[in-house]
């Protein structure tokens, strides 16, 4: 059987292609780096206040971590990017629409605001892990709860759960790709744009395909030396 | 309140059909084809175990959207003519899924211990007797709760179908919006059957992993 198809990997390296899916990759990398950092600082605040000893804050977090997980990401990144705006009333509503680069914005925003949940729930099952021994002899040394938390419990349960961050870490690049459905030219965008243009898609998002392995490659070196830097010993392995 | 919803139902509702379609074939072939990559996981054999292994870790690389599309560029060369979009997606969802199911799998296989196979030989048990009695049900029932997860991921993973213009449920509502201009409440019906879906599949997901602690088994 004869394939009627004929392969062109030049469009690979021809330009203005070639530098399309490195202008996507460098999107990419800057979508997910952000959205980490909003994730990061959200999901250990939401993570920790399942655990405080205050109802209404307990019960805000769970909510909130149970809303994000259990909607699709593309939903939630819809209503932020139409229905977002609208939230505001007509006419702020406009203005929040002419913002150049809203898109943008928003795949970041919305990936953060996802990602936050899963760090929080992380982060809950870190604390689960430490015994109730450690909050006592925390205690018993006259630091306040805050003190407890701050320096002792979050920065513990951080060291514990490395190796699932590190895989949050390396998904956080993976779903920014659904931010092309918002427009946003990541590499997907990218791959798929070269495809509109040269009908070479299959090669296009083959070529994408290798830099996203390349990316996750570099992103599991870099978070095993961060690995082998902070874990406690004899407390995380991996499987 | 929800009057764009209301004059649209039928329309959204066809198109959340098409995702529970979606959704069960993915999962069928998703858990069957997982239950195989899962057994070439612990596998021996190295001529099944490094081409399973390189299989599993290259598309737990790949964003979902971009094998979508791969599947969607390359489907019509293979077959020699242009596929339905829904076919190309269910083929795109099996593919990856089946490696998040078969590292589920792998680790429902590496959990029972040898122990538990000798001390069924002992009583008398044969090979099929021990697989039908003991290790199906023990590994069947320690996996329950991750099989429900991800079958949990795979329902949400659906509305990226999206992508290559198949009318699923998300889909049917922004082909509305653009008529309607009701964002908040059409995206927000979306978000809100989905949410109720999962929330219950989720706490029915809970539910077993309890059971199962407290009968010492996870």
């Amino acid at each position: 059987m004869g394939f009627a198809y004929d392969f062109d990997w030049g469009v690979l390296w021809r330009q203005p292609y070639g530098i399309w899916l490195l202008q996507g990759l460098w999107l990419t990398i800057k979508i997910g780096f952000v959205a980490w950092i909003v994730a990061f600082f959200l999901g250990v605040l939401v993570g920790t206040l399942r655990v405080t000893p205050w109802r209404w804050l307990r019960f805000i977090s769970t909510a909130y971590t149970e809303i994000f997980r259990n909607i699709p990401f593309l939903v939630q990144l819809f209503f932020w990017y139409y229905a977002g705006p609208m939230i505001f009333g007509e006419s702020l509503g406009r203005q929040i629409n002419q913002i150049v680069g809203l898109n943008f914005y928003v795949a970041i925003l919305a990936l953060g605001l996802y990602t936050a949940s899963r760090v929080a729930e992380h982060m809950r099952a870190g604390f689960a892990s430490i015994s109730r021994d450690q909050y006592q002899a925390v205690l018993s040394t006259g630091m306040t709860q805050y003190q407890m938390y701050r320096y002792v419990i979050i920065p513990y349960a951080l060291r514990i759960i490395i190796p699932p961050l590190t895989t949050e870490f390396l998904t956080i690049f993976k779903n920014s790709s659904v931010a092309m459905t918002i427009g946003v030219a990541e590499l997907t965008f990218m791959s798929y744009r070269i495809d509109a243009e040269t009908f070479h898609g299959l090669e296009a998002t083959t070529g994408a395909m290798v830099i996203y392995l390349i990316l996750g490659l570099t992103v599991v070196r870099a978070m095993g030396i961060i690995e082998a830097r902070f874990k406690i010993p004899g407390m995380i392995g991996r499987e | 309140m929800f009057d764009a919803v209301a004059r649209n139902i039928t329309f959204l509702l066809g198109g959340f059909v098409v995702t529970l379609q979606l959704t069960f074939f993915a999962l069928a072939g998703g858990i069957a084809l997982g239950a195989l990559v899962g057994l070439g996981r612990i596998s021996k054999n190295k001529w099944i175990f490094q081409p399973v292994t390189l299989y599993v870790n290259f598309i737990r690389n790949m964003p979902l959207i971009l094998v979508i599309f791969w599947f969607y560029f390359v489907m019509p060369i293979i077959a020699g003519r242009p596929l339905n979009p829904f076919l190309s997606a269910v083929i795109s969802f099996i593919i990856f899924e089946a490696t998040y199911f078969g590292e589920i799998f792998r680790a429902g296989y590496q959990s029972i211990s040898k122990d538990l196979t000798s001390a069924a030989y002992s009583t008398g048990m044969t090979y099929i007797q021990t697989a039908r009695y003991i290790l199906i049900p023990v590994a069947f029932r320690r996996m329950l709760p991750s099989l429900i997860t991800q079958s949990i991921v795979t329902f949400q993973d659906t509305s990226l179908a999206f992508v290559i213009g198949l009318q699923e449920f998300v889909r049917r509502t922004s082909i509305v919006d653009n008529l309607e201009v009701r964002s908040i409440q059409l995206f927000g019906f979306v978000a809100i059957i989905f949410f109720i879906f999962c929330f219950i599949a989720s706490k029915i997901s809970r539910h077993f992993e309890e059971k199962g602690r407290k009968l010492g088994m996870i």
